[in-house]
C-alpha cells in the first residue's frame, strides 16, 4: 500500500481551506529525502548568492537604487523578520517596539568602534556582534521580565512604548549624540585577491552575501529550535496559554526565551546594517519602522520562518523596485495589514510548522516509507468516528499489574 | 521491527492475534510510566486535606478532604455545581484554596507553580478539550512528554546529544501513547481536524505523556455514544492497569460504576459520601441529593 | 523650582488630563464591549483633530492671525468647529468598526487579527493625512487666546484652562449618564457583561457596538478641539500617537472598561506628566507616561478603580 494513493482530506478534517496545490507540493517536498531536498535547495542558494552579479533586467533597481544595496537591505530586513517571527508568530507575542532592538544593536555597534564614541574604543564587527546580541538579548529579559506576565493585548502597547523610549534616549543622552550620530563603524575585514576590500560602503555586494549567509544559518538554528520543546512550547504557549502551563509548559520562562532570541536578531541585524552604513544616528528608528517589520511577518506567514523571509524581500523590495515614495510604502502596508487580516490570515505561505526533530521518521514508521506524510494531515486509513481502531478485546489481560509504574 | 516500506499500523493490521497481543504488551509497557513513587500501591498518593475555596462570598468547596490510594480508580461525583471540577483546578493549581491543602506524596501543592505541579506528577484532561489546535496529534502528544525533558534552549539549538535522545524518546513514547488510546492513525492530523471522540483521546494521550502519578480526567465521557462510552470506560481500565492512578469526574453512572474503585460525593461544595460504589448508591445523602434519579443505572 | 509651580502644573496637569480622558474614554467604551483595543483610536483622535482645524480654515480663520471677533462669535465658532470634529470623529470610528472589525468578528478571528487590523487601520489613516497634508505640523490658530481669570493659590487659572476642564467634565457626565441610565447604555453594559445573555435578552449586539464607537468617537472630537485650544503643536498627521498611548494609558491607570476610571486615570496622567518635566526636564515628559503605564501594570493590572463596563454602579 502507498499512502499517496489514497490521500485525500476526509470530509471529517478541518484541513486549511483549500488544501489544493500548496498541499500537493508540501507533501511532495516532505516525501523527498534529506539528499533529494538539500540537491534541489542547493542550486536555489545558489542563484540567491549570485542576484548582484547577474543584476537580471527584471528584477534590477537601478539605476534608482543600486542593486546590491538593495538586495541587502532585503537581506537584512529578512533576518529581522525572521526574528520577529518568534516572537510574534511562534509565541504569539505582539511585539511592536521591536525597532528598539534594532537601534541597540546599532548603537553598540556605533558605541564600541566609531570615533565619536566616548568609550575611546575600535573593536573589530566580528568582536561587536556577539557583545551586540548578548546586550540586546539582556534587554530584552529587561523588556520581557515585567511585562510578560501582562495579558496579550496590553503587551503590544508597553511594547510599542518601548520602542518610543529606546529612540527618546537616542535623542536625550548625551554620549548618544542625537542627531549628530556615530561615523566610521567599523566593518568587517578581508579583501579580495587583487586587494580590494570586500565590505565597503559603496558596494553592498560583499555585505549581501555576508548577509545571505548569516541569514541561512539563523534560519538553520531556528529550525533546530523549532524541532525542539522549546518550539512546541511557543506554540502551545500561542495556541492556548493555560492548557499549556497545564501540560507542565514553564511558559513564562518560554516567552522570556522567545523575546530573548528574537530580541538577539534583532540587534544581530542591528550591527549588521551599521556596518555597512557606517553611520547611525536616531534619526532610523521610528516606530512606525516596527510596523513595517510587523507586515512583513503578516504578510510571509506569521509562524512560517520561510513565509516571513519572503514577506521581508517583498516589503523591502518592492518599494525599492517600484520606486514608491515613503509614505506610499507605509499606506501600501498598511493597507495590506488590513486586507491580508480579513481575507487570507495566514498570510502568502501557510502557518504550518514541523515541531518534532524525528517526525520524518516517525509518520514514516507509521504509515510506511515514501508517503510523505506530515503537514497537509493527509493519512490513510478513515475509520468512522469514535470507533478503536485496533481490536481491544484481551487487552487488559495482557498488560501488567496494578501499580507497576515503578 | 516492521520493514520500511510497509508502515506499522498496517503491519498491526495483519498480526497474528498473539502477535497483535504480544505488541499491545509491548505498547503498554513503553506508555507506562517511569518515574519513582514513594508511596507502595494502595497507599494514599494524593491527600486534600480540609480543603475550603471561596470566590468572594460563594463557598465552592466547604472543607473537604479525601485521600485517592495509589492504584485506584477515585470517581469523584455530585450533581451539577458541587466542585468537581473546582477540585480538579485547586489540584492542578488553576485556583488556590482559601485554606487546607493538597499533598501529592509528601509534597504541598497548594502554592506550587502550575507547571511544576504537572511537573511533580498530577496532569489533567479539560472538561471541554483544550488540544493546541495548530499541531499535529502527535506532536500534541510530544508537548505531553517535554513536562519530563530537561533539553535547555542552547541544546536544542546546537541540537546537543541529550536534545537529540529526547526527542528520539519522545517521539517513540508519543507513538505508543497514540496507539495506547486508539487512534495512532491520527498521528499526522491536525488536532482540530480530529473528530470529537478521538480528541478526548488525545488530551488523555497527551495527558498520559506526562507521566503522572495521577491522572486526573474531567468528563471524559462527556458527549459520547454508548459504544463510545464502553470503549472509553475499557481505555480508563487499561490506564490503571499500566500503573496509573485515576481521579474520574464523570456525570454517567455507568460509566462511574463500570469502572471506579472508590466514590467520593460532593453536594454544595461539601463532602457527603465516601466509599465503594455499592455502599455509596445505597447512602441516603446520596439518594436524596440527586434526587433519586441518576444513581441507577 | 518644583514647588514653586506646584499649583500651576496641577492645573495645567488637569488641562491636559482632561483631554487625554475623553479619549481614553473611548479605549474603555470599545474595551468594556469588545474586550479589544482599539489601536486606531488615535488616528480617529486624529480625525477630529483635522476636522476642526479644516473648519477653522472654512471659517475664514488662519494660523499665526488673532482673530478679530466678538466673544460670542468665537464661541459658536469653538462650538461649530467642535462639532464637525465630533461628527468626523465619530463617523470615523463607525466606518473603522465596519471595515476593520466587523468582518473579523463574524470570523471568530483571534484577538492578535483585531489588534493587527488596528494597526494596518491606524497606520492608513496616518499615511493618508502625510500624502496629503506633509509631514509638518499645520499652523496654529487660536480664536481664544489664554488670559488669567483667577488665581488658585498664586497660581493663575487660564480661560482655556476653565473651559476645557468643565467642557470635558460636562461631556463625561454625558457619556456616563448615557451609559449608566438609558436604555441604549443599559444594552452597552449588557453586552459589556455577558454577550451571549445579553443577545438573547434581546439586545442588538452590532448595534451596541456601533454605539460605542460613535460614542467614542464623538468624545475623542470633542478632545480634538481642546487640543488644538491649548497645545502648541498644530494639527499633524501623526499627532495621535503619543497622545493615544497616554490616553491609553489613562485608561488602563484607572480601571480598563471603567468609564470613571478613565476620567480618574486621565487626570492624574495630566497631572503626573506636569510634575515629572518638572522635575526631570521637557525631554523627559513623554517617559512619565510610559513608566506610569509599566509600574501600574505591573502592580495593579486592573486599574485603580478596577475593570468592567459591566459592573459600573447605577
Amino acid at each position: 500500500m502507498t499512502a499517496t494513493t489514497q490521500s485525500e482530506a476526509r470530509p471529517s478534517s478541518g484541513t486549511p481551506p483549500r488544501p489544493g496545490r500548496r498541499a500537493e507540493l508540501s507533501r511532495w517536498w516532505n516525501a523527498r529525502s534529506r539528499p533529494q531536498q538539500w540537491g534541489l535547495l542547493v542550486p536555489v542558494a545558489a542563484i540567491i548568492y549570485l542576484l548582484p552579479v547577474l543584476n537580471p533586467p527584471i528584477l534590477t533597481t537601478e539605476p534608482a537604487t543600486s542593486f546590491p544595496i538593495a538586495l541587502f537591505n532585503a537581506a537584512v530586513f529578512a533576518l529581522i523578520a525572521i526574528g520577529l517571527n518568534v516572537v510574534i508568530g511562534q509565541a504569539g507575542l505582539l511585539d511592536l517596539g521591536y525597532v528598539g532592538f534594532f537601534a541597540i544593536g546599532a548603537y553598540t555597534a556605533a558605541l564600541l568602534s566609531s570615533p565619536d564614541s566616548e568609550l575611546g574604543v575600535r573593536f573589530p564587527w566580528l568582536v561587536i556582534v556577539p557583545i551586540a546580541m548578548v546586550v540586546t538579548m539582556i534587554s530584552g529579559v529587561i523588556l520581557g521580565t515585567p511585562t510578560l506576565r501582562l495579558r496579550g493585548d496590553y503587551l503590544a502597547i508597553v511594547t510599542l512604548g518601548f520602542g518610543e523610549i529606546v529612540r527618546l534616549l537616542a535623542d536625550n543622552i548625551d554620549p548618544l549624540r542625537g542627531n549628530r550620530g556615530f561615523q566610521d563603524i567599523a566593518r568587517p575585514g578581508g579583501t579580495y585577491s587583487d586587494g580590494t576590500p570586500i565590505f565597503t560602503q559603496n558596494d553592498a555586494q560583499g555585505f549581501y552575501w555576508l548577509a545571505v549567509t548569516i541569514v541561512i544559518i539563523v534560519l538553520l538554528f531556528m529550525g533546530n529550535l523549532e524541532r525542539s520543546r522549546v518550539g512546541r512550547a511557543w506554540i502551545a504557549v500561542r495556541e492556548d496559554e493555560d492548557a499549556a502551563e497545564l501540560t507542565g509548559v514553564p511558559t513564562y520562562r518560554f516567552k522570556i526565551w522567545a523575546f530573548a532570541i528574537g530580541a538577539a536578531v534583532g540587534g544581530l541585524s542591528g550591527t549588521l546594517f551599521a556596518a555597512q552604513v557606517g553611520f547611525v544616528n536616531n534619526q532610523r528608528f521610528d516606530v512606525t519602522t516596527s510596523i513595517l517589520y510587523l507586515a512583513a511577518v503578516v504578510l510571509g506567514g506569521q509562524g512560517n520562518k520561510i513565509g516571513v523571509v519572503v514577506g521581508a524581500f517583498l516589503v523591502s523590495y518592492i518599494p525599492d523596485r517600484f520606486q514608491f515614495e515613503p509614505e506610499y510604502r507605509f499606506l501600501v502596508f498598511g493597507l495590506a495589514l488590513i486586507i491580508l487580516m480579513i481575507f487570507r490570515p495566514q498570510g502568502i505561505l501557510g502557518m504550518r510548522q514541523h515541531l518534532l526533530t524525528y517526525g520524518r521518521q516517525a509518520y514514516q514508521k507509521l504509515f510506511g516509507a515514501g508517503t510523505g506524510v506530515a503537514p497537509t494531515s493527509l493519512t490513510p486509513s478513515s475509520r468512522p468516528t469514535g470507533e478503536p481502531a485496533e481490536a481491544v478485546p484481551d487487552d487488559r489481560s495482557g498488560s501488567r499489574p496494578q501499580g507497576g509504574g515503578e | 521491527m516492521t520493514a520500511p516500506e510497509e508502515g506499522l499500523l498496517e503491519a498491526v493490521e495483519q498480526m497474528a492475534p498473539e502477535e497483535r497481543a504480544e505488541h499491545e504488551a509491548e505498547v503498554a509497557e513503553k506508555v507506562a510510566a517511569d518515574r519513582e513513587i514513594s508511596v507502595s500501591t494502595g497507599e494514599t498518593l494524593l491527600a486534600v486535606q480540609n480543603l475550603t475555596v471561596r470566590f468572594g462570598g460563594l463557598t465552592a468547596l466547604d472543607d473537604v478532604s479525601f485521600d485517592v490510594k495509589r492504584g485506584e480508580i477515585l470517581g469523584l461525583i455530585g450533581p451539577n455545581g458541587a466542585g468537581k471540577t473546582t477540585c480538579f483546578n485547586i489540584v492542578t493549581g488553576v485556583y488556590r484554596p482559601t485554606e487546607g491543602d493538597i499533598r501529592l506524596e509528601d509534597q504541598s501543592l497548594a502554592r506550587m507553580k502550575r507547571y511544576k505541579i504537572i511537573q511533580a506528577g498530577v496532569a489533567r484532561t479539560f472538561q471541554n478539550i483544550r488540544l493546541f489546535g495548530a499541531m499535529t496529534a502527535l506532536e500534541n502528544v510530544v508537548v505531553g512528554t517535554d513536562a519530563r525533558h530537561r533539553t535547555s534552549v542552547p541544546g536544542a539549538l546546537l541540537r546537543l546529544p541529550r536534545h537529540r535522545r529526547e526527542e528520539r524518546e519522545a517521539v517513540d513514547k508519543a507513538m505508543a501513547l497514540l496507539e495506547f488510546v486508539g487512534i495512532a492513525d491520527r498521528a499526522a492530523d491536525k488536532a482540530t481536524s480530529l473528530p470529537y471522540g478521538d480528541q478526548r483521546r488525545l488530551e488523555i494521550a497527551r495527558a498520559l505523556a506526562t507521566e503522572p502519578k495521577l491522572l486526573c480526567l474531567d468528563e471524559p465521557a462527556a458527549g459520547f455514544s454508548a459504544i463510545e462510552k464502553d470503549a472509553l470506560s475499557e481505555l480508563i481500565l487499561k490506564i490503571r492497569d499500566d500503573g496509573f492512578t485515576v481521579v474520574l469526574v464523570e456525570h454517567d453512572m455507568r460509566v462511574v460504576l463500570g469502572v471506579t474503585d472508590r466514590l467520593v460525593v460532593l453536594d454544595f461544595g461539601r463532602k457527603i459520601a465516601d466509599g465503594v460504589p455499592d455502599e455509596v448508591r445505597r447512602d441516603p445523602a446520596v439518594v436524596s441529593a440527586y434526587l433519586g434519579t441518576a444513581v441507577e443505572e | 523650582m518644583f514647588l514653586d509651580r506646584f499649583w500651576a502644573n496641577t492645573i495645567n496637569g488637569l488641562s491636559y488630563g482632561s483631554i487625554y480622558a475623553l479619549v481614553a474614554l473611548g479605549y474603555t467604551l470599545v474595551y468594556g464591549v469588545l474586550q479589544l483595543i482599539n489601536f486606531a483610536h488615535s488616528e480617529i483622535f486624529v480625525i477630529g483633530v483635522f476636522g476642526v482645524y479644516f473648519t477653522f480654515l472654512a471659517l475664514g480663520f488662519q494660523p499665526g492671525q488673532t482673530p478679530n471677533v466678538p466673544l460670542a462669535g468665537i464661541i459658536a465658532n469653538l462650538v461649530l468647529a467642535g462639532a464637525v470634529g465630533m461628527i468626523l470623529a465619530g463617523v470615523a470610528a463607525v466606518i473603522l468598526e465596519r471595515v476593520a472589525y466587523r468582518p473579523l468578528r463574524k470570523r471568530n478571528a483571534p484577538r492578535l487579527a483585531f489588534l493587527i487590523t488596528a494597526i494596518g487601520a491606524s497606520f492608513v489613516i496616518q499615511q493618508v493625512f502625510r500624502i496629503t497634508r506633509g509631514s509638518n505640523p499645520e499652523g496654529t490658530i487660536r480664536l481664544l487666546p489664554p488670559e488669567p481669570l483667577f488665581r488658585i493659590f498664586g497660581a493663575p487659572v487660564t480661560n482655556l484652562q476653565v473651559i476645557i476642564i468643565l467642557a470635558a467634565l460636562a461631556l463625561f457626565v454625558v457619556a456616563d449618564t448615557f451609559v449608566n441610565r438609558t436604555r441604549l447604555g443599559r444594552g452597552v453594559r449588557a453586552v459589556a457583561q455577558d454577550p451571549a445573555t445579553a443577545t438573547l435578552m434581546g439586545v442588538n449586539r452590532e448595534r451596541v457596538i456601533m454605539i460605542t464607537f460613535l460614542l467614542g468617537g464623538l468624545l475623542a472630537g470633542a478632545a480634538a478641539l481642546f487640543y488644538l485650544m491649548t497645545i502648541p503643536q498644530g494639527a499633524v498627521f501623526n499627532g495621535g500617537f503619543l497622545l493615544g498611548i497616554k490616553a491609553f494609558a489613562a485608561a488602563v491607570l484607572g480601571g480598563i472598561g471603567n468609564l470613571r476610571g478613565a476620567l480618574l486615570g486621565g487626570l492624574i496622567l495630566g497631572i503626573a506628566e506636569n510634575y515629572g518635566q518638572s522635575l526631570f526636564g521637557g525631554d523627559w515628559r513623554d517617559v512619565v507616561a510610559f513608566v506610569l503605564l509599566v509600574g501600574v501594570l505591573m502592580f495593579r493590572p486592573t486599574g485603580i478603580l478596577g475593570e468592567s463596563l459591566g459592573k459600573a454602579r447605577v
